[in-house]
């Protein structure tokens, strides 16, 4: 049995996963410290169920480390060493970062001669000496971390792996970062990215051995794992190397618990709070991934973050006649005190659904004398609005399932322009935490290739390849690894042949992996 | 910022910032009579959104680019813009642009290849460059003369080659009314530059630039030996660089104050609205290192619009007619916020407008048309200029 833990801004939530049931849920509030309310919940949990013995792993999906980086605190004095000169000198490592960013891990860039081009020949020899005297520099300036970048590192990372043995020769105790290991194309976005995981080092290990504890004093002696932003999950060890992976985790997870819901793999979910509606589309039982760049704490990244489009539109929004409008104001966590149907004197969205019978919470009878026409055109815009991002989130033009979850979805009628059918979940107030327990490992990787040098099927072959055996680091059972997804992008302009490829493989849990 | 590199600069870099300290005194002259303006850090924004717009569609990601615009004018400071009247008359106007793989700029990130392009060109003609000139001003090629012109201290032209975006080297209004595309230089962020003397036709210059460009990792630029004040005159298509910034800066405050960004637009830039509607089809594919494809979109009333493209927008047809072609501009922005959409980005259910401008009037004549009218794109159809 998996335990399942998802740490919300408000609410933490813990679920035991029996195989494909769902074994009991507990819900408490969430605490500044984190782990102080993990404890809670798992704790309320095991009470509550009397199954300890039977559990064989947590997995947790937090936002801490996000708090970390929006709170610029806690994160370690890092530095970006890029293996480029002499190309790229004109936009230096942290050239766009926000300057308050910057300063919280120390603004330390560095560049030295080195880099490879999109074909792997070498742009410059990696200039050692340059490489030795930047770390004796970092050594003076209290650098506990080192992120390091090499142009077109994803098609050869020979020169990081060189960079990162010079590093430990001098600087044993400096935590190295290697930008190929954090994926893509896109030098800023992955040099970026691989800078976050290092500033977030020392904070990830703390806040993981935090966790590791407070389950051991639940008498939990079991394998810890963390929620990735792809709606998979990595072991501990991962964890604290890519912490920054686990930023957006908790939308991914809420729609990865709605497929496992519904059994619906392939659909749209809109999950409708009290302020907002996020509408996400599930391609095969995960979210789809965003096209455009991530911005993070004022950062662009290559994150894999779910595609979500939101709306200022939820139950608590405020329904004002003169001008008509539905929010974007709201009542928030107010709701239940404010709406009409709960006694307060704020025309809200709650109150319109209620009066038009589509969905019972309060008292009905404190809406009665709410105007017919007005709540019918109330109730059929917030509908008109969903259906417009629905329809905005699919793939294609055919009516697929739509998920509704969160408090909200009572504003909704049962049939919805371009849904093939309306599910509405038992237990989606904990699709986070189921999505937390349900998920698999993965492996991504991303490569360009040469189809001059190499055949199509063999970049392919090579890069499942990489994939899978990164995955299988990562802790899947070898034997269960399925590629999951395989995307071929010609380069334009290159009548060379280029092409980059990018592979994901997934895998269930290895059970060397829930041995401690 | 440290840099420890083993490279030292060219010993010829003295002699040529007194040359360049002689001219930024010229004009500093000059400026003070004439209204010219300047290209500072807080207008790149702006020509990002018009830039875009411009691009019809192609263009490239104009991202990389504006941060590189914004590092140059930070270290060598804001650039002059003149109007090609402003020109002195024996001005000598290089124009610079970038060559290769959009997909491989994104990683290896261009650096000042434009300004070695400009005195790899500037060495083998003997003539020193009184300012630049962009290539493009659809998309990132837009800034690459103000990356060059701020390292070199000169100012650029308001003007460029295309008044929107091409796909191939060739399509420029410079060539089509006589300027050579040769000599012409490639350079590299490493020191290596070539010059490609003569070619028998501008097909053949990017042929051999390009093969190049592939030696020396698919991201470098090209500099055309300067043309003189009377062809920049004769063939360039005027006050390009002041549309982008009017046009981004009128999207901009248009979103700032609630207003409508697609008024904001015709307003800036006379043209009309060809259709509006939801994406419902984007078939994509890339032949001979060309994005091609077409996209469907489809109104309210069941009306549909398709758009060839082949990098950029070549032809839109509303139910089965052909309603604007190139050379005239076919440029998708979102409907509500008034963002230009690549043809990269399209993708279905996203609301867009279908702008058309009517092309520069160096189009639109029988030698124009040859370059750039629908059959130079292989469509059997005449240009038939759009109303606005």
């Amino acid at each position: 049995m998996f335990v399942g833990v998802d740490v919300g801004g408000t609410n933490t939530d813990a679920v035991l996963m029996d195989g494909r049931q769902l074994a009991g849920a507990a819900k408490v509030p969430t605490t500044a410290d984190v782990t102080t309310g993990i404890a809670g919940a798992v704790s309320e949990l095991l009470a509550q169920t009397g199954r300890r013995d039977l559990v064989q792993a947590v997995v947790v999906g937090t936002t801490h480390f996000t708090n970390a980086l929006l709170e610029r605190a806690n994160l370690s004095p890092t530095a970006v060493m890029r293996l480029s000169l002499p190309a790229t000198e004109l936009l230096p490592p942290l050239v766009e970062w926000p300057d308050d960013l910057k300063d919280a891990i120390g603004g330390h860039a560095y560049m030295v001669g080195g880099g490879n081009e999109f074909d792997g020949r070498e742009i410059s020899p990696l200039d050692r000496q340059a490489v030795r005297a930047a770390v004796h520099d970092m050594q003076t300036r209290g650098v506990r971390a080192v992120a390091v970048n090499g142009v077109f590192s994803p098609v050869d990372p020979a020169q990081e792996l060189e960079t990162a043995a010079l590093v430990r020769e001098i600087a044993p105790d400096l935590r190295v970062c290697l930008s190929h290991e954090n994926g893509r194309i896109g030098l800023l976005e992955r040099e970026n990215a691989a800078a976050l995981n290092a500033c977030l080092g020392e904070i990830a290990v703390s806040t993981v051995q935090g966790i590791e504890q407070a389950l051991e004093m639940l008498g939990l002696n079991v394998p810890l794992f963390m929620s990735q932003n792809d709606g998979t999950l990595m072991d501990t060890s991962f964890a604290v190397r890519f912490p920054a992976l686990t930023i957006s985790s908790g939308p991914t997870n809420s729609m990865r618990g709605a497929a496992w819901l519904t059994g619906i793999s392939d659909g749209i979910v809109v999950d409708i709070g009290g302020t907002s509606t996020d509408v996400g589309a599930l391609v095969r039982g995960f979210p789809r991934e965003s096209a455009v760049a991530v911005e993070l704490a004022g950062v662009r990244t290559n994150f894999r973050i779910p595609d979500v489009e939101s709306i200022a539109l939820g139950g608590g929004s405020v329904v004002t006649r003169e001008p008509w409008r539905i929010g974007p104001e709201s009542v928030g966590y107010r709701l239940t005190d404010a709406a009409l149907v709960f006694g307060g004197d704020s025309l809200t969205a709650t109150d319109l659904a209620v009066a038009a019978g589509l969905g019972q919470v309060g008292d009905t009878e404190l809406v009665t004398n709410l105007e017919t026409a007005m709540v019918t055109q109330g109730t059929a815009e917030i509908q008109q609005r969903v259906e417009t991002l629905i329809d905005r989130m699919k793939l294609s033009g055919g009516d697929v399932p739509v998920i509704l979850v969160g408090g909200g979805s009572i504003l909704l009628g049962d049939s919805l322009a371009g849904a093939s059918r309306v599910m509405r979940p038992s237990h989606a107030d904990v699709a986070n935490a189921i999505g937390a327990a349900i998920a698999q490992v993965s492996g991504q990787v991303e490569r360009v290739y040469s189809l001059d040098n190499d055949s199509r099927e063999a970049a392919i072959a090579d890069c499942t390849e990489a994939a899978v055996s990164r995955a299988v680091a990562a802790g899947a059972d070898p034997a269960t690894v399925e590629v999951v997804d395989v995307e071929e992008v010609p380069l334009t302009y290159v009548p060379s042949n280029a092409t980059r490829v990018r592979v994901k493989a997934v895998g269930d849990i290895a059970p060397t992996a829930l041995q401690r | 910022m440290v840099s420890l590199s083993n490279h030292d600069p060219d010993s010829k870099e003295v002699l040529r910032q007194a040359q360049d300290e002689r001219i930024k005194s010229i004009f500093a002259r000059i400026e003070s009579i004439f209204a010219m303006w300047t290209a500072t850090e807080d207008i790149l924004p702006h020509i990002a959104i018009g830039a875009g717009i411009l691009g019809t569609g192609g263009g490239g990601n104009p991202y990389i680019g504006q941060l590189r615009a914004r590092e140059a004018i930070r270290k060598w400071g804001p650039v002059t813009v003149l109007s090609p009247e402003e020109l002195p008359d024996d001005a000598r106007v290089v124009c610079v642009g970038g060559i290769g793989a959009p997909t491989v700029g994104v990683e290896k990130v261009r650096d000042l290849q434009s300004y070695h392009a400009l005195r790899a060109i500037e060495d083998y003609v003997g003539e020193t460059a009184t300012a630049l000139i962009s290539n493009e001003i659809g998309g990132s090629n837009s800034v690459e003369p103000l990356i060059a012109a701020a390292k070199a201290g000169l100012p650029v032209v308001d003007a460029d080659g295309m008044g929107r975006a091409f796909p191939e080297f060739q399509m420029k209004t410079f060539f089509v009314y006589g300027v050579p595309c040769c000599p012409m230089s490639v350079a590299d962020e490493k020191g290596n530059s070539i010059i490609v003397r003569d070619t028998i036709t501008p097909t053949w210059a990017e042929k051999l630039a390009r093969a190049a460009t592939i030696q020396m990792g698919c991201v470098a630029c090209y500099a055309v030996a300067p043309m003189t004040s009377e062809q920049v005159r004769r063939t360039a298509v005027p006050n390009t660089l002041s549309l982008a910034r009017d046009l981004g800066r009128a999207v901009q405050s248009a979103r700032d104050s609630g207003g409508d960004p697609l008024q904001a637009i015709l307003e800036t830039c006379p043209g009309r609205v060809l259709f509006t509607g939801k994406v419902v089809d984007v078939d994509r594919r890339t032949t001979s290192g060309f994005a091609r494809g077409s996209l469907g979109i489809d109104a309210w009333q069941g009306s549909a619009m398709t758009i060839d493209f082949q990098n950029e927008n070549l032809v839109a047809r509303v139910d089965g007619e052909i309603v604007c072609t190139v050379p005239d501009l076919i440029c998708a922005v979102a409907t509500d916020t008034g963002e230009p959409v690549t043809t990269e980005l399209m993708r279905y259910g996203l609301r867009v407008a279908i702008l058309g401008f009517p092309a520069p009037a160096l189009w639109t004549t029988p030698e124009g048309l040859a370059v750039a009218g629908p059959r130079a794109f292989g469509y059997d159809t005449d240009y038939v200029p759009l109303t606005v």
